[in-house]
């Protein structure tokens, strides 16, 4: 079933001043922003942008040197097994273990998250992600676009309201990549999940996400719906704005902290 | 900071080791075949040093037991241990510690992982050293209880030790698995009593709880009673080095946090 997030336009996800430091770079400068309930909210950027950075904050694996994250009002810092109980977690760079069935994972995962009946929901998600007959293959023995749709009904087993997602199209082919992009909307639509996604595919970006957030070195420097980003900044596509921001060519629109 | 401990989270992560050993052949035997090698090479030598000398009487029983016993330290160790590099090698250290998982969760799992395997070599070296050499580890009654419990327990603290080191340190440090043990073990006075070894190592081996455990196996094997002093101290030396060890794994995995290595383990 759908989760109910009776008013999407309430945020879901509400990160404010986060700020990281690694050494001499400044990875997150004091960022804000929210998630609003039950879309695909795109968040990009040049490689170092900080995106990564900011999924790891979301997550708990790096600590932020200030900022807070809240989860429907709940602090991460103080309400951190609640809140990663909700949010579900997958990347293009970030495995399962390969030596194990997919039934095996899941079910690791399933009891990690404390998710009942787990064989029913694998079954579900399995069916979902058109894969029902691998439950008992070793994951190794997958295709690279298989296990990136495993990697989302992991991310899915104990029905998170929030799902990170780190360029989970990375490195797949077009067709394959088309498919998951297909799969994302379908999983939003049917879970009602709220969508934190992260690429460099600016394509998809336009094709799949309701709202986006641009990073530049650590900072805001766009945010919208992709048609009201390109409007803002005279660009003809998100390919050429994602161009101009990486080489460093001057934005013609109003930036974020000009605002 | 609101968290309660979960069995069931400590058990997910011990049935994802329990699913990788029942399928993997060579896990299940690496369990087996080091320990019973070991088992053969030292059996061997205390029948044939019986044989020269009568000066070394029940040396098949004493070193023996203190092959198995230091084969339960070791295991309880590496169990831990490996456990971790798993997730390293699998490249999904990042989905577990993303998950609602606590520290003190994980580390119970891991070290019932390592009480497993302590157990299963353990037992199939006592029923080998049975069949090879008749040696009969139980005649040493309550007392065998009480030395697995605190060369398992130790064996435990060194596993956190090391996966705090490798936490640091990341996959150059993955060496420290299978150097650390033997680096205790002539430490340790595991073949032969501390008044063997240089005066000036005596400190050294006399604050490691696994020296008092060999020491009174030899004791207990050679008719000794209860040895009620080296029971205390091994306990608590394990009780300094378990907290010891929690300690500095909790520090190690704030300083990842703050560093941000955490979601590079694995991928260096």
């Amino acid at each position: 079933m759908p989760r109910m997030d009776a008013d999407s336009s309430q945020p879901v996800v509400c990160v404010r001043g986060l700020a990281k430091r690694f050494g001499d770079i400044q990875a997150l400068a004091g960022i804000d922003f929210d998630v609003p309930a039950a879309r695909i909210v795109g968040l990009l950027g040049p490689n170092g942008a900080g995106k990564s950075t900011t999924l790891h904050c979301m997550l708990g694996v790096i600590e932020p040197d200030a900022g807070t994250i809240e989860l429907r009002g709940r602090s991460l810092a103080t309400h951190r097994q609640h809140i990663l109980a909700e949010i579900g977690f997958g990347s293009a760079s970030v495995s399962l273990p390969q030596n194990l069935t997919v039934n095996e994972n899941l079910i690791t995962f399933g009891r990690l998250y404390g998710v009942r009946d787990i064989r029913a929901r694998i079954a579900e998600l399995l069916e979902m992600v058109e894969l029902p007959d691998v439950g008992d293959r070793v994951l190794s023995r997958l295709s690279t676009g298989q296990i990136i749709r495993i990697n989302l009904t992991k991310a899915l087993i104990h029905r998170p309201s929030v799902l990170l997602l780190d360029e989970p199209t990375a490195s797949l082919d077009p067709d394959i990549a088309d498919k998951v992009r297909t799969l994302i909307r379908r999983i939003q639509r049917h879970e009602g999940v709220t969508v934190l996604y992260t690429s460099h595919n600016m394509y998809e970006v336009e094709q799949l996400c309701d709202r986006v957030i641009f990073l530049n070195r650590g900072r805001i420097i766009a945010r919208g719906s992709p048609q009201e980003i390109l409007q803002q900044f005279g660009s003809e596509s998100m390919e050429s704005f994602f161009v101009q921001v990486a080489r460093g060519g001057e934005l013609i629109g109003r930036q974020e902290e000009d605002a | 900071m609101t968290s309660s401990f979960s069995w069931r989270r400590s058990y997910a992560v011990f049935g994802r080791f329990y699913f990788l050993y029942r399928r993997s052949i060579p896990r299940t035997m690496e369990l087996f075949f080091w320990p019973v090698m070991d088992l053969l090479v030292w059996g061997f030598l205390a029948i044939w040093l019986e044989r020269q000398t009568e000066q070394v009487p029940g040396a098949v029983l004493m070193l023996v037991g203190a092959v198995i016993y230091w084969n339960m330290l070791y295991r309880a160790q590496m169990g831990l241990t490996i456990s971790f590099i798993e997730e390293l090698w699998s490249r999904s250290a990042i989905n577990l510690f993303a998950s609602p998982i606590s520290l003190p969760e994980y580390l119970t799992a891991t070290c019932a992982v390592g009480l497993c395997k302590a157990v299963i070599s353990s037992a199939a070296m006592v029923l080998v050293a049975w069949l090879m050499y008749r040696a009969e580890l139980w005649t040493i009654g309550p007392n065998a209880v009480w030395m697995f419990f605190h060369v398992l327990v130790f064996g435990w603290a060194i596993g956190i030790m090391t996966i705090s080191m490798i936490l640091r340190w990341g996959h150059a440090a993955e060496a420290l698995t299978w150097g650390v043990p033997f680096l205790l073990q002539p430490l340790s006075a595991v073949f032969y009593p501390v008044s063997a070894m240089p005066g000036w190592l005596h400190p050294i081996a006399y604050a490691l709880p696994s020296t008092h455990v060999f020491e009174a196996l030899r004791g207990t094997l050679a008719g000794g009673g209860f040895p009620l002093r080296a029971f205390l101290t091994a306990g608590a030396l394990n009780i300094a080095y378990l907290l010891l060890g929690v300690a500095l794994f909790v520090r190690t995995f704030r300083h990842a946090l703050r560093r941000g290595s955490l979601p590079r383990l694995g991928h260096e």
